[in-house]
């Protein structure tokens, strides 16, 4: 009971199944997935390309519209969700408008949600910070670094507050060191804002320390074949990447993707 | 500095191929005039030169090659009669004289101007319903393109005459050819640019439940503009090109056209060339301003 409101379901997926047709005839992205997502926790996805977990986030998004099964984000269909602008999504490219500032580009959700102006200063300046770019709002985007630029696309969909974060490998296009960082900042962001997030990442290492919860999937059909409870506490100093708790945890990752693959 | 030798060398090239060709192109007409003034010309007779190679007259008369560059109506003026006949009618005359290029001139770019305006508003219309309906891409490209087959010389004649017949002359004819051509490009540069965002951007505008109005006024229109000024170019060329034709039919007695007909009536070779002239600087200082304007927006916009 007193846990009740700690594990309040945000997403639930029952047998979800999703089949494009495509010229060389159907293709079963996602097949039987069941997943339940919790309030506050940090989920990733990790898998082999062709997996299923960017269809599955663009479901959620309702990007994308599943062929059976049933799939709610905070307690609605995805696609009411999204009329309820109750996600930010981040994709893979950080996607700034090159003819905006970075706080204008901020500011796009803003204006479409139908902000007020001194609304939309506040909260331009408020994720400028959560995102470490103050002073950048002025800039233009071909002035900023990649990474910084991806901070921004963050910012972006942090902007209107929505308590889900949708992430579909945001750093997968940046260097090593550079996403180290961004994975640090990250994790400091959550644990401030407190928002439900789902990434998707192909990286073991990345998967293991951010998360909370990591669904391995693996493909032909897309499906889960494994989700491993971190046992990491919530404070996760980069170094913790070389503690045994840690190891194991990314051993067990890469048995499920191993495993994955044994069907093909 | 260097790059400045290059462009004057070409011009110099060019200038001096234009001189040679001046001579074979007029040494006939020459060589009649000086026999009847009294010069030695071998062989004597215009009716024995006719059959003869220009090129073997200018080696057995070399004494009448500068006169090939001087003569009243050279069949080929040299460039600087050209150049002459373009100051004395611009510089030299007041703008308001009939002789006036640069009243000719204002004549031709009004209607340029006005067909351009209607050619770039039509365009960017089509260019939005293509875009957004895709009944009217298949409607409408392919008449669009069709439209463009058509030689425009055959279809003025007949706007022109379709126009007179319900009692609209003037600039207005010649506005609507101007049209005719330019909104081509607009549409096809348009459309490129209007469908240029790519799906990851359509996608994130519909996380944000966006409007289709939204879409556009945010994201497509502001991403067609370097497209958009890339059509604006070559339309105010073929605005320039519609204005002229639009004046050739109807025997009109100002614009850059009529002093091309009036040139070529009266083998006025310096006057047509001098038209000519004048159309193609006209048609370089548009494209010029345009192409201020493109920077200074794009830069407005952070794109530059």
């Amino acid at each position: 009971m007193t846990n009740e409101t700690k594990s309040q379901a945000v997403i639930e997926a029952k047998g979800l199944d999703l089949t494009f047709q495509t010229n060389d005839g159907p293709v079963q992205a996602l097949s039987d997935v069941d997943l339940t997502i919790n309030k506050g926790d940090f989920v990733s996805f990790i898998g082999p390309s062709g997996c299923g977990k960017t269809t599955f986030l663009r479901v959620l998004a309702a990007l994308e519209r599943p062929t059976g099964g049933s799939v709610t984000v905070n307690g609605v269909s995805p696609d009411e969700a999204r009329r309820q602008r109750a996600y930010g999504y981040v994709f893979q490219a950080a996607g700034l408008y090159p003819w905006r500032t970075i706080a204008r580009n901020i500011k796009l959700p803003l204006e479409i949600m139908g902000f007020s102006k001194t609304e939309q200063e506040d909260r331009v300046k408020n994720v400028l910070q959560l995102v470490d770019l103050e002073g950048f709002g002025g800039k233009y985007p071909w002035q900023l670094s990649g990474g910084m630029q991806q901070r921004a696309s963050i910012a972006r969909a942090l902007a209107f507050d929505a308590d889900i974060l949708l992430m579909d490998e945001p750093f997968g296009a940046l260097d090593e060191i550079v996403r180290d960082h961004l994975n640090e900042q990250l994790l400091d962001l959550w644990a401030r804002t407190e928002k439900t997030i789902a990434f998707v990442t192909h990286s073991i290492p990345e998967a293991v320390y951010l998360s909370t919860k990591i669904v391995v999937m693996s493909p032909r059909p897309g499906r889960i074949s494994d989700v491993i409870d971190s046992p990491l506490p919530k404070e996760r100093p980069l170094d913790i990447r070389d503690t045994p708790e840690f190891l194991e945890v990314a051993h067990r990752v890469r048995e499920g993707l191993r495993a994955g693959h044994a069907y093909d | 500095m260097r790059s400045l030798m290059a462009v004057l060398c070409v011009v110099g090239v060019i200038v001096a191929i234009w001189y040679a060709a001046c001579v074979p192109m007029n040494i006939k007409g020459v060589l009649t005039e000086a026999e009847r003034g009294g010069a030695i010309v071998t062989p004597e007779g215009a009716k024995d030169r006719r059959d003869i190679a220009a090129t073997r007259l200018v080696m057995d008369n070399s004494f009448a090659i500068p006169a090939t560059w001087a003569q009243d109506r050279p069949r080929l003026p040299a460039p600087h009669q050209v150049a002459i006949e373009l100051w004395q009618t611009t510089v030299m005359k007041k703008i308001t004289s009939k002789r006036s290029l640069v009243f000719h001139a204002w004549v031709t770019l009004s209607a340029t101007l006005l067909g351009f305006a209607i050619g770039t508003g039509l365009g960017i219309l089509l260019a939005v319903g293509v875009v957004h309906s895709r009944v009217m891409d298949m409607s409408v490209m392919p008449w669009a393109i069709v439209s463009q087959t058509i030689p425009i010389i055959a279809l003025a004649p007949m706007i022109i005459v379709v126009l007179y017949s319900i009692g609209v002359q003037g600039i207005i004819p010649k506005a609507v050819i101007s049209a005719y051509l330019s909104f081509f490009p607009v549409v096809v540069g348009m459309v490129k640019g209007l469908r240029s965002p790519d799906m990851m951007q359509l996608d994130l505008l519909r996380t944000y439940h966006a409007s289709k109005a939204q879409g556009f006024w945010k994201l497509r229109l502001p991403a067609s503009m370097p497209y958009l000024f890339t059509s604006l170019k070559i339309g105010i060329a073929a605005s320039l090109v519609g204005a002229i034709v639009g004046e050739l039919p109807t025997g009109a007695v100002a614009g850059l056209g009529a002093r091309l007909l009036a040139g070529s009536y009266y083998g006025q070779t310096v006057q047509i060339w001098s038209a000519l002239f004048a159309a193609a600087i006209l048609a370089a200082c548009l494209v010029g301003l345009l192409g201020v304007i493109e920077r200074a927006t794009l830069r407005r916009m952070g794109m530059a």
